[in-house]
């Protein structure tokens, strides 16, 4: 349990996806105009991100890895080069549903992230989890959590960056720099905060 | 002729995919810290955005629009495996640099762009030539970004020595913050701002402006 609350913890300030990992950052940067919609994609990503990496570590252990079909009188079969398919493949398939689900029951939600449910098919926060998944070869409650961290991780950074740029549209801001090179400026500075977590030993 | 002059040369100043189109940002700060792994990113990308680009074109009036977006993921998704295999059996140092970064490449947005946004409403030639211009595009911000980081953050460039060290015998004390990841935000934004001073068009507007001192407007 502890080691899973430090894999949690690791995943969401130590590396934290978006500000340590670079992942996601076409949606980071496009989408983080306005808090409300900033707390709305973060919802979806930490929902999507907790379905799909699980979904993805059985179907890596179960299906694709060195003698895992071991069980259907195939030994030594690895499935592994089919490995990206794959994992795109659930990832589109679970915001697929996660969209009809929440249009048929929760209504409510479905309108607030509407437009952002099927960006998150293309958000490599989402597919980078997975890999990191396999490269690090987790067990099935490991990835739980750190779906679970890197999600959340990321929505921490979107929702940060969103309050900041709230209040930076008031600003003066030399021409050129206006718009998009403030805000990687920005997260550049917001970087810098999280890496002094770096130090933190878990 | 002209057409393909244009379709190959915009993305490169005027239509940047990274600077002006936001897309692609991910890879362009993660794989930059050396000079020759970005190159193979670079040749892995504008290779699989060329390549999708034509295939997505080459079928876009057989697939149905609701599922359109599956079939171009398993497109990508197929050359993406292909150059993976590629770099394993014959450059396994760098894939294992590149990590997770050439899977990434199917969830990189010029890729699927490019796709939505050329290859769906122009013949395959055109397409290919679109998503090569565009890998250019890409390429270029990552190379001058590449360049920067590795020769400040390690004096060397493709490995080999440029600004002798320190601990060498040399002059140059290596700048440790060039290799972590915040230095890549700022060059970025740096770039951003160097490129859209020479073309004032692209300056984004303004969404406040300072109101006058005075409360009668205009009396200025």
């Amino acid at each position: 349990m502890e080691q899973l609350l430090s894999l949690f913890i690791k995943a969401v300030f130590i590396e934290n996806m978006a500000l340590q990992m670079f992942l996601g950052m076409c949606t980071f940067l496009a989408v983080s105009k306005k808090v409300e919609t900033a707390i709305g994609l973060g919802v979806a990503v930490v929902v999507v991100q907790v379905i799909t990496v699980p979904v993805n570590n059985i179907i890596f252990n179960q299906l694709l890895r060195d003698g895992a079909l071991d069980w259907l009188g195939m030994p030594g079969l690895s499935l592994q080069f089919l490995g990206y398919l794959c994992y795109i493949g659930v990832i589109a398939a679970m915001v697929q549903i996660l969209e009809m689900f929440l249009d048929k029951f929760v209504p409510a939600l479905y309108n607030a992230l509407g437009v952002y449910l099927p960006l998150i098919t293309v958000n490599c926060a989402i597919l980078g989890a997975t890999l990191f998944m396999v490269e690090r070869d987790y067990s099935f409650s490991e990835s739980v959590a750190f779906g679970l961290g890197s999600g959340f991780g990321w929505a921490l950074a979107i929702v940060a960056l969103a309050g900041i740029r709230e209040k930076l549209k008031y600003s003066d801001i030399p021409e050129g720099l206006r718009g998009l090179g403030i805000t990687f400026i920005t997260v550049g500075l917001m970087s810098l905060g999280f890496m002094s977590l770096s130090g933190v030993s878990l | 002729m002209a057409a393909v002059k244009q379709v190959l040369l915009t993305p490169l100043f005027e239509n940047n995919p990274i600077t002006l189109q936001i897309l692609g940002v991910c890879s362009a700060l993660a794989v930059t810290t050396q000079l020759s792994v970005t190159l193979v990113m670079c040749i892995a990308l504008t290779l699989v955005t060329a390549f999708s680009n034509f295939f997505i074109s080459m079928i876009c009036h057989h697939m149905p629009t609701s599922i359109r977006i599956i079939v171009q993921m398993t497109i990508i998704a197929s050359l993406v495996i292909t150059v993976d295999q590629f770099l394993q059996a014959f450059a396994y140092e760098i894939s294992k640099d590149l990590s997770v970064f050439v899977g990434l490449i199917i969830t990189n947005c010029i890729v699927m762009g490019r796709a939505e946004a050329f290859a769906m409403k122009n013949p395959p030639v055109i397409s290919f030539l679109d998503g090569i211009g565009n890998g250019l595009g890409y390429s270029l911000v990552l190379i001058s970004v590449a360049c920067i980081r590795e020769l400040f953050g390690s004096g060397t460039l493709l490995g080999f020595e440029i600004l002798p060290l320190i601990e060498n015998g040399g002059w140059y004390q290596r700048n440790g913050l060039m290799l972590l990841s915040p230095s890549a935000f700022f060059i970025i934004g740096f770039l951003v701002w160097a490129l859209r001073s020479v073309k004032t068009e692209q300056v984004e507007a303004r969404e406040y402006r300072l109101a006058p001192q005075s409360k009668e407007e205009g009396s200025f």
